[in-house]
């Protein structure tokens, strides 16, 4: 008895110390950002001063430099823009696509699926090359409209695989049942399966604006011009001048953009996980 | 109402394999309830689905209401049918999913409401209707299922083991209301079931199937009383009927037939019966007895005896079945055949 | 009515032919339900397979073709030239090390990774009061966009300010001003780009195992505790053979999210010091865009596919074996 508690205890501790000393190393920068964003110049540079603390009072002045004198409103404004239409496009190609591929497509639908899933894996850094020469062709250089064309060719793969596992897990007999109630398949799809599968949809949603958000080497590529920037290149290229890194901005920058996507990333993450475990896991 | 009618309707899911329904002939008579009844792998569900227009038929015909239907989709059938899970929608309360059939097949808006107030009075929901078909229990969800099939007034009705989720108790009660319910509505009704007293208890005809093949169509007293081959004889009865093989037939008799020679006076023939094991299930007892001696030595007969019975295991007693009580099989075709005289010793 | 009676004359018609319907002429296949579900499929699906066709097969196709030419960045021409682009980046020392480096980069950030995200999964996988507040923390850094998560590591590995740097200074590791230049010297900043990638990966790796840390029956381990089995035993025996099977798709995504990307190299260290970082996708990023030789770029980027094809040969053969249990 006695040694089982002690084992319980010690086991207990084990656990609390692996998951703080992990959380501490994984959530650093972040604590970093914020402390950066709020701490006068003269305190950043200052190497004699603690980092860790405030050795000068907080301050604003990086948040309005942030806002008053540069683009970064117009990127989060681009980047949100860009989202809401790969959002849309997104679901206009995976959803269809996905349910044909568990209904109609008899034994044909899984391997076409699973081959949709593995273009998936074709990274950014093996096609950037051919497409920017496309992008060029398609006179979209150096607008948004040419990640708004390339970003779906990553989130549909993904969209349409986690779809296929949302809609084959709705009963058969329930669209069995919507046909003998009078619709046609079609209609069935759009009135019966797509109101059903809404928080499915939601995870699409929100799984497809995230990885806009996250996409980095495309828009690095395709987009030089500083007002047609998405966030995650416009931050680091154009908020440090030359070698002047004008940190407290930058720290402000990252974090500002940070959170929201991860609190939302973070609510639907066990869906996306599903995912990418479909067949490993039973 | 229709008549519903197949012709030779097969179905083959895999070129070359043998079909999971064989030219099924059959034809149901003006509102009648007719149960399509089999073991699971008897192609039972499968004629019931296409039948609905789920599935398309390999060969043959099906007919609703005199006219060809096979190409015709399932909202083009105008037939109603009620699901092994019931198949509720989820994501709408029970107004919704009764008045989803009117919705989809364009009845007007204005009609809906009393559309919906009428199924659900006729099964008594009427205080459910705001409820989401998760808050229900089984039969709730059963009756919701129900008038959702009923509101629209089909031709024909279509129910594949709609008792088949809910637990033994609620099931006798459910059962009774399908069968009232039925006799309110008369339409043509096609139950698909493999609990034979579910068939028995509510069929006006009972089909009975068999890896795709129909076996025999009839009354339950008839499926009953005169099956049409062993496995009828066999797959209706708990427990089922005796078999014993004798010259060049199989000769057959039930359970409650075989009885102490006492109460048998006119005894076609008597067994010696060692009772190897017995089960008391209140209002009867069931025998599980070997044969001694005889030709038929060795063999395992079960009876099937009233409560104030007293036969102890491991002793022996003389077992009788009357004359008229038994049935006959060919021994090749096990199909039923007239009386013939054997030899017992 | 009665069974066996005599057949309708559609019994002579072959298996698969339609019945001959009573109304009048056959039904065209494309008309019957069969054939209506069947187009309706393809109409549903064909867009999808299409855009993607368009983006990710049209230019991977693109990209071998470009490896065997001399196509520029603003020439309109170009000309086959074979193997030329292969023999000399071959030659390139700079390629020779971003070869190595992704190998490196790839191996050693995936062994930290999962060795990590073993331990965390399992640290993680039974509920506590906080559970979900830890969980959010420790997801950051994937859920975060990675290029201003590294930016933020750019700042912490700051030449002057780093705050590492501070702390080693104040614990009396180092003099003032001769802390490391965690950047600038090649073995230091190799290791950073490392550290910095599985910090961004691990979060990632740590999920997928507790999803499959929950899929395994909690009573096996428990039957291995009444049997009389300890802690590492149940650990080594049970849990972590168990987990195998999860731990290789972690593996398999974390390949190919980390021999692919160029963004924290790119942050970081933009290939530098002297080429001590430059990984394969980075070494194409500016070959092929920064300095417009296109054709240099593919045929870099092609020593990806390799890899690309082995992970998802062995994707495959998972999903495969997982469809037959």
């Amino acid at each position: 008895m006695q040694r089982g508690m002690l084992h319980t205890i010690g086991s207990h501790v084990a656990r609390w110390v692996v998951v703080i000393v992990f959380a501490v190393l994984l959530a650093f920068p972040f604590y970093w950002m914020l402390i950066t964003t709020f701490k006068k110049t003269a305190d950043l540079y200052t190497l004699e001063n603690n980092p860790f603390i405030f050795n000068l009072p907080p301050t604003l002045e990086h948040l309005r430099l942030l806002f008053g004198q540069t683009a970064y409103l117009r990127w989060v404004a681009n980047t949100a823009l860009v989202g809401v239409i790969v959002v849309t496009i997104t679901l206009i190609l995976a959803l269809p696509a996905a349910y044909a591929l568990t209904r109609l497509t008899g034994r044909w639908g899984q391997p076409i699926g699973i081959g949709i899933f593995l273009t998936y894996l074709v990274p950014p850094t093996l096609l950037f090359i051919p497409l920017s020469r496309v992008v060029a062709l398609l006179n979209l250089q150096d607008t948004i409209w040419s990640v708004v064309v390339v970003y779906p060719s990553f989130t549909v793969p993904f969209s349409v695989w986690l779809l296929m596992g949302f809609f084959k897990s709705i009963p058969r007999e329930l669209e069995d049942a919507a046909m003998v109630d009078g619709l046609s398949r079609l209609g069935a799809f759009i009135k019966l399966v797509v109101p059903i599968s809404l928080s499915g949809i939601l995870t699409v949603v929100i799984f497809t604006f995230t990885l806009v958000t996250q996409e980095f080497v495309y828009a690095l590529t395709f987009i030089s011009p500083e007002s047609q920037q998405m966030l995650g290149v416009g931050v680091p290229t154009f908020l440090v001048r030359g070698d002047v890194y004008y940190w407290g901005s930058l720290m402000a920058a990252c974090l500002i953009a940070s959170v929201p996507i991860a609190i939302l990333y973070n609510l639907f993450l066990d869906r996306f996980i599903a995912g990418f475990t479909v067949g490993a896991v039973k | 109402m229709a008549v519903v009618e197949t012709r030779a309707l097969t179905k083959v899911f895999k070129e070359g394999e043998v079909g999971a329904v064989n030219d099924v002939n059959l034809q149901t008579r003006e509102g009648e309830f007719l149960v399509f009844l089999g073991p699971s792998g008897s192609g039972k569900t499968t004629l019931l689905r296409m039948i609905a227009g789920l599935e398309q038929p390999t060969r043959g015909e099906i007919l609703i209401g005199g006219s060809v239907v096979n190409h015709l989709t399932p909202r083009e059938r105008r037939i109603a049918m009620v699901f092994q899970s019931y198949a509720l929608y989820p994501h709408l309360s029970v107004y919704k999913n009764i008045a989803f059939p009117l919705k989809a097949q364009g009845v007007k808006k204005e009609l809906h409401r009393q559309k919906v107030e009428w199924a659900a009075e006729l099964l008594g929901i009427e205080r459910l209707l705001d409820r989401k078909p998760r808050q229900l229990s089984g039969g709730e969800r059963q009756r919701v299922a129900l008038a959702r099939a009923i509101v629209r007034e089909p031709t024909v009705f279509l129910l594949d083991e709609p008792l088949s989720n809910l637990d033994a108790k609620l099931r006798a009660s459910a059962r009774e209301e399908l069968e009232l319910f039925h006799k309110r509505i008369g339409t043509t009704t096609i139950y698909v079931t493999h609990d034979q007293v579910e068939a028995m208890a509510m069929g006006d005809r009972v089909m009975v199937l068999h890896q795709g093949y129909v076996r025999q169509i009839g009354t339950p007293t008839e499926v009953y009383d005169h099956p049409s081959d062993t496995f009828v004889a066999t797959f209706l009865g708990s427990p089922p009927m005796n078999l014993l093989e004798n010259g060049e037939a199989i000769v057959g008799f039930r359970p409650e037939h075989l009885q102490p020679v006492e109460l048998v006076p006119q005894a076609a023939t008597t067994f010696r019966l060692r009772v190897k094991n017995k089960e008391y299930l209140g209002a009867e007892w069931i025998l599980y007895g070997i044969v001694s001696g005889g030709k038929f030595d060795g063999r395992e007969l079960i009876s099937r005896l009233g409560s104030a019975a007293s036969h102890q295991t491991d002793q022996t007693y003389d077992f009788g079945v009357g004359e008229q009580d038994l049935h006959f099989f060919d021994r090749q075709t096990e199909k039923r055949t007239g009386a013939k005289v054997l030899a017992w010793r | 009515m009665a069974i066996g009676q005599s057949q309708a004359p559609t019994e002579t018609v072959g298996v698969m032919a339609p019945p001959p319907l009573a109304e009048g002429p056959r039904v065209p296949w494309r008309r019957t339900p069969e054939g209506r579900a069947r187009l309706l499929g393809i109409s549903m699906f064909a867009p999808a397979v299409l855009y993607i066709t368009a983006l990710i097969g049209l230019p991977l196709v693109l990209a071998f073709v470009y490896a065997f030419t001399d196509v520029k960045v603003g020439s309109a021409t170009s000309h086959w030239v074979g193997l030329e682009n292969f023999r000399s980046i071959l030659q390139s020392p700079s390629f020779r090390q971003a070869l190595l480096n992704s190998f490196i980069f790839t191996i050693v950030s995936q062994v930290l990774v999962i060795v990590g995200s073993t331990t965390l999964s399992l640290a993680l996988k039974d509920k506590f009061h906080g559970r979900g507040f830890v969980r959010f923390l420790i997801l950051l850094p994937w859920v975060a966009p990675i290029s201003l998560g590294a930016i933020g590591w750019k700042w912490i590995l700051d030449s002057l300010y780093s705050v590492i740097n501070w702390v080693l200074v104040a614990l009396h590791f180092y003099k003032p001003y001769s802390a490391p230049m965690w950047l600038g010297e090649p073995v230091l900043a190799m290791a950073s780009v490392i550290l910095v990638h599985t910090w961004r990966l691990l979060p990632f790796s740590t999920v997928i195992l507790l999803a499959g840390l929950t899929a395994i029956p909690k009573d096996i381990p428990e039957a291995a505790e009444v049997d009389g089995a300890g802690f590492w035993r149940i650990l080594f025996q049970i849990n972590i053979p168990m987990m195998l099977p999860i731990i290789n798709v972690a593996v398999l995504f974390g390949i190919i999210f980390t021999f692919t990307d160029m963004t924290v190299v790119y942050i970081l260290t933009a290939g530098g010091p002297f080429d001590s970082t430059q990984v394969l996708p980075s070494l194409a990023f500016f070959t092929g865009i920064l300095a417009g030789d296109l054709s240099q770029g593919a045929a870099i980027s092609l020593f990806l596919v390799p890899i690309l094809v082995v992970v998802a040969y062995l994707m495959l053969r998972m999903a495969h074996r997982a469809e037959i249990t």
